[in-house]
C-alpha cells in the first residue's frame, strides 16, 4: 500500500513537472539541442566525413595555411590540415562524456556527503562541511590545473579532477535542504517506528531531494563542459590525438586572425552545449518548484 | 561586533591552515623527483643525498610540513624551476596589472549587470525580460577565451577601435576587463533582477507609487537603493573568482599579470609557480569572504551577526 501510494505521488509530480517544463520554449529548445549533440556524438563515426586525425595533403594551402569552409571540408581544415567538421563531431564525444561522467560522480559524491552531513551531523558532518569550506577557498580552475599538472593528463584524470572540484556546491545545497527536512515530523515518526539511519536517508530523505539533485546535475553539466574546455584550452585537458573543443581553439590560437573559423566554430559548439544545459536546468528548476517561478 | 570579527577571523585563519595542508600534500604528490631535477642526471648518490638533506626531504612528513608552513608564513613560496628566481617576489611584481584588471572588471560587471537586472525586473515576464535573461545565460555559458578572442577579432582586428592586446594605456584595458567581467555581469543581472522584484513588492514602494511618483523614479530612487545591497556584499568574492579567469584572459590579451605568469608556468609545468599562484588566489578568496561577511551587516543593518 505504502509503495503504490508513493509511486502514484511520483507519477503526479512527473506529469505536472513535464507539463510546466513543456510550456517553457527556451527549456524545450535546450533539450532539443542536447538531443542533437548527443546524437552527433554517438553517431560521429557514421556522420563524420573523414577520420578526425587524418592530415590531408590538400587540407592546407600552398603556403601551409588552413582552408576556410568549402564544399569538401564543410567547416574548413585546422592548422594540421585535418577536417574541422569531423573533429568537431568527435569533440562532442569528449565534451559529453566528461560532462556526464565527471558531473555524475560529483553529484553522487556531493549528494551522499551532503545527506550524511545534514542528517547524521556529529563529527562526521562537521568534518564534511569544514572540508567544503576549505574547497571553496580554491578557485576551481586553478585547483584543477594544479591537480592536472601534478598528475599525468588524460581522459580519466580530467574526469577525476573535475569531479574532485565540482562535488562541493551540490554537497552544500543538499546539506542545507537535508537539515530542513530532518526537522520534519514524518522523519521523527519514521525514527519512532524503528527505521534505521540508512533507511531514513534512502527512503525518506533522498526522494524529497530528487528535484534539487536533478536541477543541479543538469546545471553542473554546463559548468563541467566549460571547465573541461578551459582545461583543454590550457593544454591540461585530454591529450592529442583525442579531439576536444578547447584544445582545437588552443591549437589554432596563433592562426586566429587568418583563420577565425577555427576559434568561432568550436567556441560556438561549447557555448551552445553549455547554454542548452543551463536552459534545461533553469527550466527544470521552475517546473519542479513552481513557487520559485520567475525569480531567477 | 568585536566577537563576530574575532570569530570570522579565526575561521579564516583555520581555512588558510587547511589551504597550506592541501598545497603541501599536492607538492608531496608530485611524481617528478626534485632532487634529480636539481642535481642532474649524472650526479653521484653522495651529491643527491646532500641535496636531499639541504631540501629537508630526509625529514618526516610532519616535520617537512612544519618547515613548509613556516616559510609560507614568511611569504616564501619557493623557487621557480624555469625562471631560477623566487616565486614570492615574482608573483608580487605581477600583481599590480592583475589587480588593475580586476578592478576594471568589477566596474564592467556592475555596469552590465545592474542596468540589465533593473531592466529585466521592470519588464518582468515580458519579451524584454526574457531577452535579457537569455543573454545573461549566454554570457555565463561562454568560455572566457571564446569571449576574449571574439572581442579581439571584432573590436581590435576588424574595427581597429582597440589595440590587439598589450598593456600600458586605458584603451588596452577595455577589452580584457569586459571579457573578465561579462560572465559576472550575467550573474549580477540575474541577482539584481530577483532582488529588485523582491524589493518592489514592499509597502513603501506602493506608497511611493501612490504619491504619484513616476515608475522610473520609484525604481531608481527607492528600489535600487535596497535592491543593490546583496550585490555590493558579493563584490568581495569576485576577486577570488577572477583568479581563474585572469589565467585565460591575460593570455589572450597579452596582459603581463599573474595570469600570464600562471599560463607560462602551466605550459612549462613550473610547479612552484602553479602552487604559489594557487595559494595567493586562495588567500584572496578567504580575504574576499571575510570582507564580504564584514561589510554585509554594515551596508544592510537587517542582516544579523552570527
Amino acid at each position: 500500500m505504502e509503495i503504490s501510494g508513493f509511486d502514484l505521488g511520483q507519477e503526479f509530480l512527473m506529469s505536472d513537472t513535464w507539463r510546466r517544463f513543456h510550456r517553457n520554449p527556451l527549456a524545450v529548445a535546450g533539450l532539443v539541442v542536447i538531443a542533437i549533440f548527443v546524437f552527433a556524438a554517438v553517431a560521429a563515426p557514421i556522420l563524420a566525413p573523414f577520420d578526425p586525425a587524418e592530415q590531408f595533403f590538400d587540407g592546407l594551402t600552398l603556403e601551409g595555411s588552413p582552408l576556410p569552409p568549402n564544399a569538401r571540408f564543410w567547416f574548413g581544415t585546422d592548422t594540421n590540415g585535418r577536417d574541422e567538421f569531423s573533429r568537431l563531431l568527435y569533440g562532442a564525444q569528449t565534451s559529453l562524456l566528461i560532462g556526464i561522467v565527471a558531473n555524475g560522480i560529483a553529484v553522487t559524491v556531493g549528494t551522499a556527503l551532503g545527506l550524511i552531513a545534514g542528517y547524521v551531523r556529529g563529527w562526521a558532518g562537521a568534518a564534511i562541511m569544514r572540508l567544503t569550506d576549505l574547497m571553496m577557498a580554491f578557485p576551481p580552475l586553478l585547483l584543477a590545473i594544479a591537480l592536472a599538472a601534478i598528475l599525468k593528463p588524460g581522459l580519466n584524470i580530467v574526469i577525476l579532477v573535475i569531479a574532485l572540484v565540482n562535488w562541493v556546491q551540490i554537497a552544500r545545497v543538499i546539506y542545507t535542504e537535508t537539515v530542513g527536512l530532518a526537522e520534519r515530523e514524518y522523519i521523527e515518526a519514521a525514527r519512532a517506528l524503528g527505521a534505521g539511519t540508512g533507511r531514513i536517508l534512502w527512503r525518506h530523505l533522498l526522494p524529497h531531494l530528487v528535484p534539487s539533485v536533478i536541477v543541479y546535475a543538469t546545471l553542473g553539466i554546463a559548468t563541467t563542459v566549460l571547465l573541461e574546455s578551459m582545461l583543454s584550452f590550457l593544454g591540461r585537458g585530454v591529450q592529442p590525438p583525442t579531439p576536444a573543443w578547447g584544445m582545437m581553439i588552443f591549437e589554432s590560437q596563433s592562426y586566429f586572425l587568418n583563420a577565425p573559423w577555427l576559434v568561432f566554430i568550436p567556441g560556438a559548439a561549447i557555448l551552445i552545449l553549455a547554454l542548452a544545459f543551463n536552459l534545461v536546468g533553469d527550466g527544470l528548476r521552475d517546473a519542479l518548484d513552481p513557487t520559485q517561478r520567475g525569480r531567477g | 561586533m568585536l566577537a563576530y570579527l574575532g570569530k570570522r577571523l579565526a575561521a579564516s585563519l583555520l581555512i588558510l591552515l587547511g589551504v597550506s595542508i592541501v598545497t603541501f600534500c599536492l607538492t608531496v604528490m608530485i611524481p617528478a623527483d626534485p632532487v634529480a631535477m636539481i642535481a642532474g642526471r649524472n650526479s653521484t648518490p653522495d651529491v643527491r643525498e646532500q641535496i636531499r638533506h639541504q631540501l629537508g626531504l630526509d625529514k618526516s612528513l610532519p616535520e617537512q610540513y612544519l618547515t613548509y608552513a613556516t616559510r609560507l608564513v614568511q611569504g616564501d613560496l619557493g623557487r621557480s624551476y624555469a625562471r631560477k628566481s623566487e616565486v614570492g617576489p615574482l608573483i608580487a611584481s605581477r600583481l599590480p596589472p592583475t589587480l588593475l584588471l580586476m578592478l576594471a572588471a568589477i566596474c564592467a560587471e556592475l555596469l552590465i549587470g545592474v542596468p540589465a537586472g533593473i531592466y529585466a525586473a521592470s519588464r518582468r515576464g515580458r519579451v524584454g525580460d526574457k531577452v535579457a535573461m537569455t543573454l545573461s545565460f549566454m554570457s555565463v555559458s561562454t568560455p572566457q577565451f571564446v569571449v576574449g578572442l571574439t572581442l579581439l577579432y571584432v573590436f581590435a582586428y576588424l574595427l581597429s577601435w582597440f589595440p590587439l592586446g598589450g598593456y600600458g594605456s586605458f584603451s588596452h584595458l577595455i577589452l580584457p576587463a569586459l571579457t573578465l567581467g561579462l560572465a559576472g555581469g550575467g550573474w549580477y543581472s540575474r541577482m539584481m533582477r530577483s532582488s529588485m522584484i523582491e524589493v518592489l513588492r514592499n509597502d513603501y514602494i506602493r506608497t511611493a507609487r501612490a504619491k504619484g511618483m513616476s515608475e522610473w523614479r520609484v525604481v531608481l530612487k527607492h528600489g535600487l537603493r535596497n535592491a543593490i545591497l546583496p550585490i555590493v556584499a558579493m563584490i568581495g568574492l569576485d576577486v577570488g573568482i577572477f583568479m581563474s579567469g585572469v589565467v585565460v584572459v591575460e593570455n589572450v590579451f597579452g596582459w603581463p599579470g599573474v595570469g600570464q605568469l600562471m599560463w607560462q608556468a602551466i605550459q612549462s609545468l613550473d610547479i612552484p609557480i602553479i602552487m604559489g599562484v594557487t595559494i595567493v588566489a586562495a588567500c584572496f578568496i578567504v580575504l574576499g569572504n571575510l570582507i564580504a561577511d564584514l561589510i554585509a551587516p554594515l551596508i544592510d543593518p537587517r542582516i544579523r551577526l552570527r
